[in-house]
């Protein structure tokens, strides 16, 4: 009766602790805990403070990579009993993610600072949501990126409701966790059935295993679809993403900020890694079904974004778009692909973050002028907010001379490398209709009747106001020379 | 000796019935609960597939799906708490604040 004799035990003889692959998260989460044991000390009208010891954090967490630089190229290798790679890829991420967090604490500050209570527990779950970012892009196991997502969105959950007295903030949030529940729920049938057809649940077993006879290819099918439905949710495709406008608007601005880019990025590099890593012999399969997907979330964000008022909501619905532009480099499943999405990737965040940092600073105290209308005649207002505004939707739309363009031109690239003829026409048509909209911001805010009672006294802590600067350098200097950061990203497609 | 398949159908019919009960059920913690009932039936096909594979794997699964699922719950039932007071009802068509 040896039925139960652990076999894992005996496959799994090597202990692979490998800490260092780890660190940028142990120190994340270190400080995370340290500042919600600090809070019931610091009283209430210096808890804005604390994202001071939060920025302390992702820099040491950032500095532990730079010294770690070396060990970072351990491809196809998994460790912590197979549970994460430290790979180039992984590296590439945690920085960009990094770089995110630094943006999104200093935007958070900024809003804090105007909030009548401030919470210093925002710093907290920020940090707690990028170290589920973090393993999510290093993941090597399903288990792992289940449990990297779980992180990330339970901390976004209780991120999009914190502003518990506004009725708006509580909708966003219990939208947000019913549907993110549901669909986990969904990842991890297909989990099981990933499980069942392999008898495993790491990446690089499941892709040996999946070519021979012992796998069920019905099983895997079931599996993949379910696994694909919960990540639609997850990053907002089409048809998954009702309800990611609802929870754009009703959420904070930073926490916003972090959906729009955290989430949907994390999310997205986990299923590339999946599918990518562990489930390719099913491409012609997950091609049919992203190709499909992508076709929908294109237009139906695009057209969305057309009839928006507020714009917050406005950027929801873009950031539904830029989710399907991704979908071309993995529907493309070719290495230029890859390269496309992680160039993309610091594209999007570069001037989506952009943009809600100044739509942060814009609307002021309790989010007040967060309309469209409310951007009139802001170019007369304040040259400095409309001016970076302007580069950031131009990069959006994908305007030559942006990160955006270039973004989008590899991306295009790789799928018609692939013979995606179609799906690269719907793109184009699909981004043409999306310029309309971001235009009609930028014409308000020069063109529009200026008038005198809109003006607000805008100010800008310089944190921000350099802040924004180095975002739109970046988007303008990614447009010019993309040479130096695809470069990088060609490294780091190789698994 | 009852067939893998078993667990396996009992599995689907519960995963489905709390699918349609998130999509049918109009008040917030009787989808929390199906949620739950989703989450469970995972639980049953992991478990089957561990005793079907031999392995011990499957099992350790559970217990992680366990523990996230608690997490998840103290989250959320303090969401559906400030909810309740804030807007003195469970009904999700209620939450229609913001639309289009």
């Amino acid at each position: 009766m040896n039925r139960f004799v652990p076999q894992m035990f005996t496959e799994w003889g090597t202990v692979d602790l490998n800490y260092s692959a780890l660190l940028p998260e142990i120190i994340l989460s270190l400080t995370g805990i340290m500042i919600m044991l600090v809070i019931p000390f610091v009283p209430t009208a210096r808890h804005v403070s604390l994202g001071y010891p939060a920025l302390a954090g992702i820099a040491v967490a950032f500095l532990s990579l730079v010294a770690t630089r070396a060990t970072w190229d351990q491809r196809g290798e998994a460790f912590f009993y197979g549970m994460v790679f430290q790979d180039p890829f992984a590296l590439f991420l945690k920085v960009l993610f990094l770089f995110a967090t630094a943006a999104l604490v200093l935007i958070a500050m900024n809003y804090l600072d105007q909030e009548d209570r401030a919470q210093g527990e925002f710093y907290a779950l920020l940090l707690f949501a990028t170290v589920g970012m973090c393993l999510m892009a290093a993941s090597a196991d399903l288990i792992m990126t289940f449990l990297g997502l779980e992180i990330l969105s339970i901390s976004t959950y209780v991120l999009a409701g914190l502003k518990e007295r506004e009725r708006k903030s509580n909708e966003s949030a219990i939208k947000y966790f019913l549907l993110g529940a549901f669909s986990t729920a969904f990842m991890l049938y297909g989990i099981a059935f990933v499980y069942g057809a392999t008898g495993s649940t790491q990446y690089l077993i499941i892709a040996k295993v999946i070519p021979t006879s012992e796998s069920e290819p019905f099983l895997l099918l079931l599996a993949l679809g379910l696994m694909l439905v919960g990540f639609g949710f997850k990053i907002a495709l089409a048809p998954f993403h009702i309800w990611a406008p609802d929870v754009y608007e009703g959420a904070p601005l930073p926490v916003t900020a972090l959906l729009a880019v955290g989430s949907k990025a994390a999310a997205l590099v986990a299923l590339v890694r999946i599918l990518f890593q562990a489930l390719p012999a099913l491409s012609p399969e997950w091609q049919v079904l992203l190709w499909m997907s992508a076709v929908l979330t294109m237009s139906i964000g695009n057209i969305a974004a057309l009839t928006q008022t507020n714009i917050k909501r406005m950027l929801a619905y873009s950031s539904i778009a830029h989710a399907g532009y991704l979908l071309l480099g993995l529907t493309a499943h070719n290495e230029l692909g890859t390269q496309g999405i992680l160039y993309y990737l610091v594209a999007y965040a570069l001037m989506t973050m952009g943009a809600f940092a100044v739509v942060q600073i814009v609307g002021g105290r309790d989010e007040q002028y967060i309309q469209i209308e409310d951007y009139r005649g802001l170019g007369y207002r304040h040259p400095f907010l409309s001016v970076t505004l302007s580069v950031f939707l131009i990069s959006l739309a994908g305007i030559p001379a942006t990160a955006g363009f270039m973004g989008k031109f590899f991306l295009f690239a790789a799928a018609l490398e692939s013979e995606l003829y179609g799906l690269v026409f719907l793109a184009i048509l699909a981004s043409a209709i999306g310029i309309y909209y971001y235009l009609k911001v930028i014409v308000l805010m020069y063109m529009g009747d200026f008038q005198e009672e809109t003006g607000t006294l805008i100010t800008i802590p310089l944190s921000l106001r350099i802040v924004i600067a180095i975002m739109v350098l970046g988007t303008i200097y990614l447009g010019i020379l993309p040479g130096t950061l695809l470069h990088l990203a060609s490294e780091a497609v190789n698994f | 000796m009852i067939p893998v398949t078993h667990y396996l159908a009992l599995a689907a019919i519960l995963f489905v019935i709390g699918t349609c009960g998130v999509i049918l059920q109009r008040n917030v913690l009787t989808m929390f609960m199906c949620i739950e009932l989703m989450l469970n039936a995972v639980n049953l096909t992991f478990i089957t597939f561990s005793r079907f594979l031999n392995q011990l794997d499957g099992q350790i699964f559970v217990l992680f799906v366990m523990t996230v699922a608690a997490a998840e719950a103290a989250v959320g039932l303090a969401l559906i708490v400030i909810l309740s007071r804030r807007a003195d009802s469970l009904d999700v068509d209620q939450a229609n604040t913001m639309k289009w």
